[in-house]
């Protein structure tokens, strides 16, 4: 179905003329060029094309351009604000958290809608939260520990 | 490493041409006229000789790596170093050790190093990235360049000094007068305005590790920034003006045979076009998504084959079809070995076909100019797909570049290059760039797979507890690690079909997979040990040390323990306690880990896993022990889920919902322990540690609930089954 889409992006007003029915990960990375979010699966099962919807992490590769109707995305790319890191990515880096680093980007935005929902999560909770982001070459203790870290990182610039 | 194990078929091939003059490779590295480098081929040929005796071992691995060190590093004006490798970075990091390398035998700081990895016109040719062979081989060449690049460069400044080479000194990219300091000269200065062709009369020594200030010192992947920001790229992420995503159509099983194709209903699809070249139907279209939507339009009938086997009758299969079995080790004689045993022990190991799943599927973007190719490639192999994609487009392999972004991990199933041909052959007919990615269910259906493998053991305890006797029997493992580490007077290891040569056992194809051979011979032999362990009375450590003088191993073992902090008792002691071994490509790794069971469902936790590994010098300490986690919770899959499951030539699992990869739950506590051996020249890192996780995991369920698993993956059906 054919239409008009707006929503924000990265911050910034998009409006798209296309097939509302298309997915928002092939909107993202053709259209709009933004290649961070990529195809792992196709089917919601992996979490590599994770976005932010409304300060939620969903699966980029099964939600329609219908669906971001008016809703606010955030990419990887629209992560670091002003040049600068976000305390996740920092966290990454701190921790090396990432091997061939393809599923990198879902594994932060999924920990981001993590972050948002629960500020200072458990182990336990973390691991719970990120169950659906797989990671073949396994980083996952050091993206656990990545997320405690920025967690911290966060939540110590909401108190300043 | 036997030939057998290294030889792909499809490598056995003539290498691709260098096709490249030194004036081309100047020219292409952009620094021709104005540009500073200091050219020297390698020594003499008596010395060319003599290296490549050394490294004979090697065989096709050096077998035409250039001799001159300008292919391997060049200095710039500014006196910033670029390392050249074929190599590529799938996440095992190199693009950090390699410069650690160079840097630390050039003298110049590892900061002013950059590295350019699997650019086939700018980088030396290699044969792949796989086997754990980066580090040892070609790490081995970069220190050779290195050091008679700073050989050549003390040299050029003696000259300049007036002193002889030996008051020379060098650092940090600096060259120096020991008796005068004040004659001093950057690398970048000295080579100023000119092109040098000199070589040395001897190849100078490289360095003794107590030498070393940059390999040893552990730094961060240089990666990183790249991959936190979504910059770094991968070959699906390559842009290119007027580019078409490709959708092939595929048969649903292999061995099926196509009758017919009605692509009438995807070409109504708005811009989309239809190729068809001989069995190769695709569409394309300026959309990926609006391809996918085409293809799924196309109807088309296929001859299936009957299905002749599946994933519960393959192993009967297996040795119905196996070929006569090859000595791979023997010593002493089975039949005194035999009179000497006192105790007997037979046990048949079975592993499944397990799939590689990297996160990224295979993925090329091909552009032709005229009779010229750029490939980007998800790829192990550039230099290989260099050769596949020019005879794929019948050009001369000089005409065609591949360049290798980020590979988003590859695990060995990225060293043949399908998709790059169909990008190569799709581009030519479409006259349009052209990308093909795989969906997720081409790349299990595509991918090859470590194979479906039998292990038969026969071995024998002599009065004193001691191993007499070794009779081991192993269906398309391939011979890796297949070596007893032990002391076994009497022992025969023979092997039929490898892990890439299986004719046409395996309904599908097969090939290295992260350690090939040694995560199956591994799980056989040291479930074996286990075995002859309990009945000697002895706990698992003490069994092992009583039958074994190979020092290192024994290092080895005893620091996983004393790291691992319990008492090993006979099993089963009902605590879950594993032990386990291996001598992969001579790094040496041993495992202790503790599992709980619930009986109830089958399932097992692994809930703490130490490592322990000996590599020679350690070039990066941080990377190593990124490898060992990531083996560690990726070897997990082999042990508890990861199965094919097929019927003839149907792959049925199609996405990760069927096919469980290791996931956030199942991380148990991880910790690594490096031992410290400078006077062992490096060894690999990347596969080793995985290779000791299904004997770790089977071992330590024995000990956990008195029930052995001869089969991986340990699921919990077949846990449930064998507790009764």
């Amino acid at each position: 179905m054919a239409g008009a889409v707006n929503f924000t992006l990265n911050n910034k007003p998009v409006s798209l003329d296309l097939d509302t029915s298309r997915p928002l990960l092939w909107v993202l990375r053709t259209d709009l060029n933004l290649t961070g979010a990529r195809y792992g699966c196709g089917q919601g099962l992996c979490g590599t094309c994770t976005v932010l919807v409304n300060n939620q992490a969903r699966r980029s590769c099964v939600m329609s351009m219908a669906e971001v109707q008016g809703a606010e995305v955030m990419t990887v790319e629209g992560l670091a604000g002003d040049g600068k890191l976000h305390p996740l990515q920092k966290a990454f880096i701190k921790h090396d958290a990432m091997q061939c680093g393809f599923c990198t980007s879902g594994m932060i935005m999924s920990a981001y809608g993590l972050l948002k929902r629960n500020p200072s999560p458990e182990r336990s909770e973390i691991i719970d939260g990120m169950e659906g982001n797989l990671c073949r070459c396994s980083s996952y203790t050091r993206i656990v520990q990545a997320i405690q870290t920025a967690a911290v990182e966060m939540g110590r610039r909401r108190k300043t | 490493m036997s030939p057998k194990d290294t030889q792909d078929k499809s490598h056995n091939d003539s290498p691709p041409s260098q096709g490249v003059n030194r004036r081309e490779f100047l020219r292409r590295l952009g620094i021709t006229g104005g540009g500073i480098v200091v050219f020297s081929p390698f020594g003499p040929k008596a010395s060319w000789a003599q290296r490549r005796r050394t490294l004979s071992r090697s065989g096709f691995l050096s077998a035409n790596v250039p001799t001159d060190f300008n292919a391997f590093l060049r200095i710039s004006a500014d006196n910033r170093v670029t390392c050249l490798t074929g190599k590529i970075e799938m996440g095992q990091g190199v693009i950090t050790s390699l410069p650690q390398m160079l840097a630390e035998e050039l003298d110049v700081p590892y900061e002013s190093v950059d590295i350019i990895l699997g650019d086939t016109d700018l980088c030396p040719w290699d044969a792949g990235t796989f086997g754990s062979l980066t580090t040892p081989y070609f790490g081995t060449f970069l220190r050779e360049a290195a050091a008679e690049a700073k050989g050549v460069l003390k040299e050029l400044a003696a000259e300049r000094f007036n002193c002889p080479v030996s008051q020379v000194k060098t650092k940090d990219g600096t060259a120096f007068n020991k008796k005068n300091p004040s004659d001093k000269v950057t690398y970048g200065e000295l080579t100023q305005g000119k092109i040098i062709e000199r070589h040395l009369d001897e190849i100078p020594l490289l360095k003794k590790p107590d030498q070393f200030t940059i390999v040893g010192t552990p730094r961060l992947s240089r990666d990183v920034e790249d991959k936190v920001t979504g910059r770094a790229k991968y070959a699906g992420d390559i842009r290119l003006p007027n580019m078409l995503y490709a959708r092939i159509l595929r048969p649903p099983a292999h061995g099926a045979g196509l009758k017919s194709a009605d692509t009438t209903e995807a070409e109504k699809i708005k811009g989309v076009k239809v190729i068809r070249d001989r069995r190769l139907i695709a569409v394309l279209h300026e959309l990926p998504d609006v391809a996918e939507e085409a293809l799924e339009k196309v109807r088309a009938e296929y001859d299936l084959p009957e299905p002749a086997v599946d994933n519960t009758s393959i192993f009967k299969h297996l040795e119905d079809s196996a070929p006569s079995g090859q000595v791979f080790k023997a010593k002493g004689s089975l039949e005194t070995g035999q009179k000497l045993s006192a105790k007997n022990f037979t046990a048949t190991y079975l592993n499944h076909y397990v799939a590689h799943a990297p996160m990224e599927p295979h993925t090329a973007v091909v552009q032709i100019e005229g009779d010229k190719a750029i490939a980007w490639i998800s790829t192990q192999t550039p230099f290989w797909a260099k050769r596949d994609v020019a005879r794929a487009l019948r050009f001369p392999s000089e005409n065609v570049r591949v360049i290798t972004p980020f590979v988003g991990g590859g695990f060995g199933g990225k060293t043949s290059n399908q998709q790059a041909v169909e990008a190569a052959r799709l581009a030519k007919l479409a006259g349009r760039p052209v990308q093909v990615a795989w969906s997720r269910k081409e790349e299990f259906f595509y991918d090859s797979f470590r194979p479906a493998a039998i292990i038969k053991v026969e071995s024998g305890l002599d009065l004193s507890n001691r191993i007499a006797y070794w009779d081991y029997d192993n269906y398309f493992a391939g011979t890796r690690s297949s070596q007893p580490v032990y002391d076994i007077p009497h022992l025969r290891v023979m092997s039929r079909g490898g892990w890439m040569s299986a004719g046409r056992a395996h309904p599908f194809r097969v090939g290295a997979w992260r350690g090939p051979g040694s995560n199956t011979n591994v799980f056989a032999m040291e479930s074996q040990v286990d075995l002859m362990a309990e009945a000697a009375g002895l706990d698992p450590l003490e069994f092992r040390l009583k039958n074994l003088k190979d020092k290192r191993m024994r290092r080895v073992l005893l620091a996983v323990s004393e790291k691992f902090g319990h008492s090993f008792a006979k099993a089963p002691s009902e605590k879950g306690y594993g032990l386990a071994c291996s001598d992969y490509h001579g790094t040496y790794v041993a495992a202790a880990a503790q599992v709980s069971v619930d009986k109830k469902t089958g399932r097992i936790q692994a809930e703490r896993v130490v490592l322990a590994q000996d590599m020679g010098q350690i070039i990066n300490p941080a990377g190593a022990e990124a490898q060992m986690e990531g083996c560690v919770t990726m070897g997990l899959g082999y042990c508890f889920t990861e199965e094919i499951r097929f019927k003839g030539g149907q792959v049925l699992d199609e996405n990760f919902d069927t096919y469980e990869l290791p996931r956030f739950s199942w991380l148990p506590k991880i910790e690594t322990v490096l031992i410290n051996n400078p006077a062992m020249d490096p060894q690999g890192g990347g596969e080793p540690p995985i290779t000791v996780m299904g004997a770790v995991m089977a071992n330590a369920v024995y000990d956990a609930i008195g029930v052995r698993l001869f089969e991986l993956p340990m699921t919990p059906a077949r846990i449930k089954k064998a507790l009764g």
